[in-house]
């Protein structure tokens, strides 16, 4: 799999919850709290399936409802997928 | 607190109008908001007319974020409330959270984005079902995000009640602040015109299906062929008056009168709920019927309730004995948002001195015996009006506003339709 990026993670955030087209997903944001960006965590659940749709990776319920950063979340996926053997 | 309460702010998204001022301009000026479907091919639909909202782009309106949580209906809701809010000029602020209150009537819920998702359940499977699909398409979904987007964290609630449930969303209101609210959000939108939505709505059998909307929606004509659907509705700023006044708000009109009655079975002979709905209203109001200046009529467009209508009307004010009208005829039957929607013709009617018209009726059943204000809107000092809503299934409900104070009162809006020549003066 590709390295899932801040790129990605932008990509699909705004999909799933939205955003101003002005915010600036900058490598700053990083570490603020998703729901200080805007997004609860309806849309944190719903960048999960469309990041299981897109690269494959099936992050569990319990393990989404944790994260509280975009760096943890993109930490999460790059991490979950080296563990998947690539067949 | 007095037990007053007062309607300080207005909030519209119409046919006709995706605001206020602009929605009452095209009622007093008789101009129909009804055509074509242009949504979807309504083309193998028995129902293919309806009031639509036309211009209203939702991230404009409530951001890009609360568009992609929500279902049309609640984009409604939420642009009429930043409206309403803005127009009552009450600084949220300085209200504590938990006297906040907000209590609003929905008939559909969110049946676009239902259907949307459904759509995607079939095609692509479960995973593709998105996560907002949990609250979007919910009953509650208007009052969730309202409360939300305001802080509002005193009592909440949904009223489902079909065509009737905003009028009983502002006794609900009213009760509120009657109970320590500082003020409270209410009224009622829907916005069911997508396939499902409007499949659902021809269950009923009451829709007029034809291609005339000329013909199409005419309560109190005696070959009436039913109403047409609309979406859209009225959300209302409600105050205790003493507080309202202490800041310095403008009023449109008091609440001063409410009651809901349920019918009795069909097969029992007993006379429908309507007029002891009204008469109820009108007693807690401490009106008599001669008080009663103008009568916002429920208008079913279906020929025996709009007899039922008529006779309640007559026997309450006698025959000809008080001007009645269906502004509804320019908008179609809103569902959760006609009767807000009413309410807010109601309290501009009391402010103007003009009460908007019932459009494209033709002669009215001679059966009805209604003084009914017809095609062109009627000068007229509205003190006192009877608002009247009848849902789906047995519900009735009736409100009664009255005029504010003078000192208190909102000033008259001059527009072109009450100044235009063709008004009618009695």
């Amino acid at each position: 799999m590709r390295q899932f990026t801040v790129d990605d993670l932008e990509r699909l955030l705004r999909a799933s919850g939205g955003g101003d087209e002005h915010m600036d997903f900058s490598e700053d944001i990083l570490d603020e709290e998703f729901s200080e960006l805007g997004y609860d965590s309806l849309a944190i659940l719903e960048m999960s399936a469309l990041i299981k749709r897109e690269f494959g990776v099936e992050l569990a319920d319990e393990e989404v409802a944790e994260l509280q950063t975009p760096r943890q979340a993109i930490d999460l996926v790059n991490q979950r997928a080296a563990e998947v053997p690539i067949t | 607190m007095t037990g007053t309460v007062v309607v300080t702010g207005l909030g519209v998204i119409a046919p006709g109008g995706d605001d206020t001022e602009a929605f009452w301009r095209t009622l007093l000026a008789g101009r129909r908001s009804i055509g074509r479907i242009d949504r979807f091919a309504p083309d193998r639909y028995r129902t293919r007319l309806a009031g639509q909202v036309h211009g209203f782009h939702a991230k404009e309106r409530v951001g890009s974020r609360v568009a992609v949580q929500t279902d049309l209906f609640t984009q409604f809701g939420l642009a009429a409330s930043d409206m309403a809010l803005a127009d009552a000029g009450l600084d949220m602020a300085a209200v504590p959270e938990y006297e906040r209150a907000v209590v609003v009537a929905s008939s559909s819920g969110g049946t676009e984005f239902g259907q949307r998702e459904i759509e995607r359940l079939w095609r692509n499977g479960p995973d593709h079902v998105g996560a907002y699909q949990s609250i979007a398409w919910f009953y509650a979904a208007t009052t969730g995000q309202v409360s939300i987007r305001h802080g509002m964290r005193g009592p909440c609630g949904v009223i489902c009640a079909e065509q009737a449930g905003a009028l009983d969303a502002v006794g609900q209101a009213r009760r509120l602040i009657r109970d320590g609210a500082r003020a409270a959000l209410t009224g009622g939108t829907d916005a069911s015109l997508c396939p499902y939505g409007l499949t659902a709505q021809l269950a009923a059998g009451r829709l007029y299906q034809g291609d005339d909307p000329a013909r199409a929606y005419r309560p109190f004509a005696a070959d009436t062929a039913g109403f047409v659907p609309g979406e859209g509705g009225a959300i209302l700023v409600v105050e205790d008056a003493a507080a309202a006044a202490e800041r310095g708000a403008r009023q449109y009109g008091t609440v001063a009168g409410y009651a809901a009655t349920f019918d009795p079975r069909p097969d029992s002979g007993r006379e429908p709920g309507l007029r002891r709905a009204a008469e109820l209203a009108l007693a807690d109001a401490g009106r008599a019927p001669g008080d009663v200046d103008v009568v916002f009529a429920d208008a079913a467009g279906v020929r025996e309730l709009d007899r039922i209508e008529a006779a309640a009307l007559t026997a309450l004010f006698e025959p000809y004995g008080v001007p009645v009208t269906a502004p509804k005829t320019m908008t179609g039957r809103l569902y959760a948002g006609g009767a807000a929607l009413d309410l807010v013709s109601a309290l501009l009617a009391v402010r103007d001195g003009v009460v908007p018209p019932t459009v494209g009726i033709g002669r009215p059943a001679a059966d009805g015996r209604l003084d009914l204000v017809l095609d062109h809107p009627r000068r007229l000092a509205v003190r006192t009006v009877l608002v009247l809503a009848r849902g789906f299934g047995g519900f009735n409900a009736a409100v009664v506003v009255t005029a504010p104070d003078a000192a208190h009162a909102r000033a008259p809006q001059p527009s072109e339709g009450a100044d235009h020549a063709s008004i009618h003066r009695r």
